[in-house]
């Protein structure tokens, strides 16, 4: 799961780590009020920044050709114009995909004077299955890139997860950013602070980019994070339910906040051909093979290991809706769950929501002979395959002869996210 | 002969008196697994299915039957004490099938099981299985969820980050006629006990396993490791496919593990990796089996 800037910045707080004081705003008397406080109160620049879960937001594009979804403003004559210009608004990143995203949220912060620009993550080390923090000099930059062109500038330090993080090694990190004096017990408090989020609240990921050296008055150096990213493991959410009411679903594509209410494991893709299948592994396979063999996934579809009568319809009616599929796939390799069972889910679903798509089904494993018959008897004009690869071919052929039927023109590619 | 369980292995089921664990107890019982005991904390003194005595404590069912190996079916908030529980009873083997276990419960776990002799299969993984030679594979040991009618006893040793698309590989084999010495999953999970690598250096030790099938996805570098490994140090033929060539970057694909991060983990990086390595890499799911049998 992940939550917004201001949302993560809430949590930082929590744990002490340093954050540029800021308001959440959902609408234009909110961000002007937060603001005209903010410069009331001696701050000569505010900053308004887009709440989405996309990256890239300062040099996103809204949908009208406003340009940065990050605005600095130096009067409320300026909050007011960029507001109007931001909020309800779709941003346009280059991680947000063309659709873009509405801007439902602004942060309104106190601008900081930026001395220096620095990067700071925890994650989970897979090799070493131990929690791995990691900062670098090079601040506002992608990790990726750093990694990829500076790898030099990256340190780290591995936590034991027994005894947590210590300090010295928080000591490490700031020298080899190069902090003096005063700077290092900040980098200490903050960093372990950062490491309580991460541990305590079962995140996956805290990164905080850029970590800021700013200027205060009487030119005292403060360290702080400007930005903030919050990913959750969804494994541990049970442990926190005010973590969990930060979901917002709005972030979500509908149809995946759909399938989660059944359980079901889906993640929509710009293909055309749908597919169902039991496993997570055998999921992903099929969507390959249904690309090997010059077709694209629509989405990807698990539905456990498992799965009741009524999940297998909920599964098929959430492909069904979204418009862009052509051709349905079902794979099932039946263990624990019963070919039957599926079969008579899938006759349930389709005398429910109707079918006028190609649909091939290939069904292996357990009662196999039972589902084959009981969907032959059904009467619906399914296709069957005995392998994977040739129900993978019966389906991208039906997709592409019933194209050419009805004098379809190509798709326009779009975007997931 | 076969890695980590034969028909001897005496298996204890932690939560055996729950749906699922029952379910798959009985499941196990009866394609021969030497089931000797269940634990369930407070169900102590009763018999499961009438035969199998249930405790409340895996150390006292250890003490009584001699059990060796479990199989751990109680839910994801318990499962690492459940796990630790068998670590500290002296188990020679943990398969934990619990999925939804948080990554941090996780990293705790292998972190107190360092040092310590137990193997760790799974979490979030479908088990082991060594095929029997009755009818339908019967008469083996499995100690796991996998339907044990498509295995059959052979030379193939088969390990895989995924469930039903070991199922698919071992039919496979089956159908063509090949047979698997032992079959492990080892879970979808970024954090697990038993990895590709840990899996393949057994296999290459076994006598009776002559070639291996790996079957990975996208996530991580469990399987470059491996894959430098084997170049290195395997004289056994590989064979491998991995899952996700079609997966958007940063997407969780159903696995807590299955996940591009950073431009990291992609099947194309692993294939080539593989490749290197001198792997016999299926180019579709469908052709894992027969990629394989090109190897024999």
């Amino acid at each position: 799961m992940n939550i917004h800037e201001f949302q993560a910045k809430e949590l930082f707080r929590r744990y002490a780590v340093p954050v540029p004081q800021g308001v959440a705003c959902a609408s234009m008397e909110e961000a002007v009020d937060a603001a005209k406080q903010m410069f009331d109160n001696g701050s000569r620049v505010v900053v308004i920044k887009s709440q989405i879960h996309a990256g890239g937001r300062g040099k996103g594009v809204f949908e009208d050709g406003f340009k940065g979804g990050v605005q600095l403003c130096k009067s409320l004559e300026d909050v007011r114009h960029n507001v109007s210009l931001m909020l309800n608004r779709r941003l346009i990143t280059k991680q947000t995909g063309s659709e873009g995203r509405v801007v439902r949220r602004l942060l309104a912060e106190i601008g900081s004077v930026i001395r220096k620009e620095l990067y700071l993550a925890i994650l989970l080390d897979r090799k070493l299955s131990r929690p791995v923090m990691i900062a670098s000099t090079e601040g506002g930059m992608e990790i990726e890139e750093v990694a990829a062109q500076t790898p030099e500038r990256i340190v780290r330090e591995v936590i034991d997860p027994a005894v947590g993080m210590q300090p010295h090694q928080a000591r490490n990190l700031a020298q080899q950013l190069g902090m003096k004096g005063d700077l290092v017990p900040q980098a200490v408090k903050l960093m372990l602070g950062v490491y309580r989020v991460f541990w305590e609240c079962d995140a996956s990921l805290v990164e905080i980019n850029p970590l800021i050296i700013s200027e205060e008055s009487g030119g005292k150096n403060q360290l702080m994070a400007l930005d903030g990213k919050i990913t959750f493991d969804d494994n541990g959410l049970f442990r926190h339910p005010d973590i969990r009411s930060m979901r917002d679903l709005a972030e979500e594509a509908p149809l995946e906040v759909e399938a989660s209410k059944f359980e079901l494991n889906y993640i929509k893709l710009d293909g055309n051909i749908a597919c169902m299948v039991n496993g997570a592994g055998l999921a992903m396979a099929t969507m390959d093979i249904i690309k090997h063999y010059g077709g694209a996934p629509a989405n990807f579809l698990d539905v456990g290991g498992g799965a009741s009568r009524d999940q297998v319809t909920a599964a098929f009616k959430i492909i069904l809706a979204d418009s862009h599929v052509k051709g349905i796939l079902v794979n099932i390799f039946g263990g624990i769950m019963k070919c039957d069972v599926i079969a008579e889910g899938i006759i349930a679903a389709v005398k429910e929501v109707g079918l006028k798509l190609p649909l091939v089904v290939r069904l292996e494993g357990t009662n196999v002979s039972l589902g084959k018959k009981i969907l032959n008897d059904s009467g619906l004009a399914l296709l069957s395959a005995d392998s994977l690869s040739e129900a993978a071919e019966k389906i991208v052929s039906a997709v592409k002869e019933k194209a050419h039927h009805d004098g379809h023109r190509k798709q326009p590619v779009r975007q997931t996210h | 002969m076969s890695i980590l369980v034969t028909a001897e292995t005496r298996v204890l089921v932690q939560g055996i008196t729950g749906k699922a664990g029952a379910f798959h107890a009985r499941q196990c019982l009866d394609y021969g697994t030497r089931i000797v005991a269940g634990v369930t904390p407070g169900r102590g003194g009763e018999l499961f299915e009438g035969k199998v005595p249930v405790f409340d404590t895996v150390a006292e069912a250890v003490r009584q039957t001699g059990a060796c190996a479990s199989v751990i079916f109680v839910p994801a908030p318990f499962a690492a004490d459940a796990i630790l529980e068998g670590v500290n009873a002296g188990l020679e083997l943990v398969v934990c099938i619990t999925e939804g276990i948080p990554a941090n419960d996780m990293i705790r776990v292998k972190r107190a099981m360092e040092g310590r002799k137990t193997r760790l299969i799974g979490p979030n993984c479908p088990g082991i299985i060594t095929p029997g030679d009755g009818k339908d594979s019967k008469g083996g040991c499995k100690i796991g969820i996998m339907p044990g009618y498509i295995h059959k006893p052979g030379p193939v040793g088969v390990v895989s980050r995924s469930g039903t698309l070991t199922y698919e590989a071992v039919w496979q084999l089956t159908s063509l006629g090949i047979g698997q010495s032992t079959c492990i999953g080892i879970g979808g999970d970024p954090v697990n006990g038993t990895s590709h690598l840990d899996a393949i250096r057994m296999f290459a030790e076994d006598p009776q396993t002559s070639a291996i099938m790996m079957i990975g996805e996208i996530g991580g570098t469990a399987e470059e490791d491996a894959a430098e490994w084997i170049k290195q140090h395997c004289r056994k033929p590989v064979a491998a496919f991995i899952a996700g060539a079609t997966a958007p970057p940063g997407r969780r694909m159903g696995h807590a593990g299955a996940i591009i991060s950073g431009g990291k983990g992609t099947a194309a990086e692993k294939i080539a990796a593989l490749r290197v390595a001198g792997i016999a890499v299926a180019p579709t799911p469908s052709d894992m089996g027969a990629t394989l049998a090109k190897l024999l």
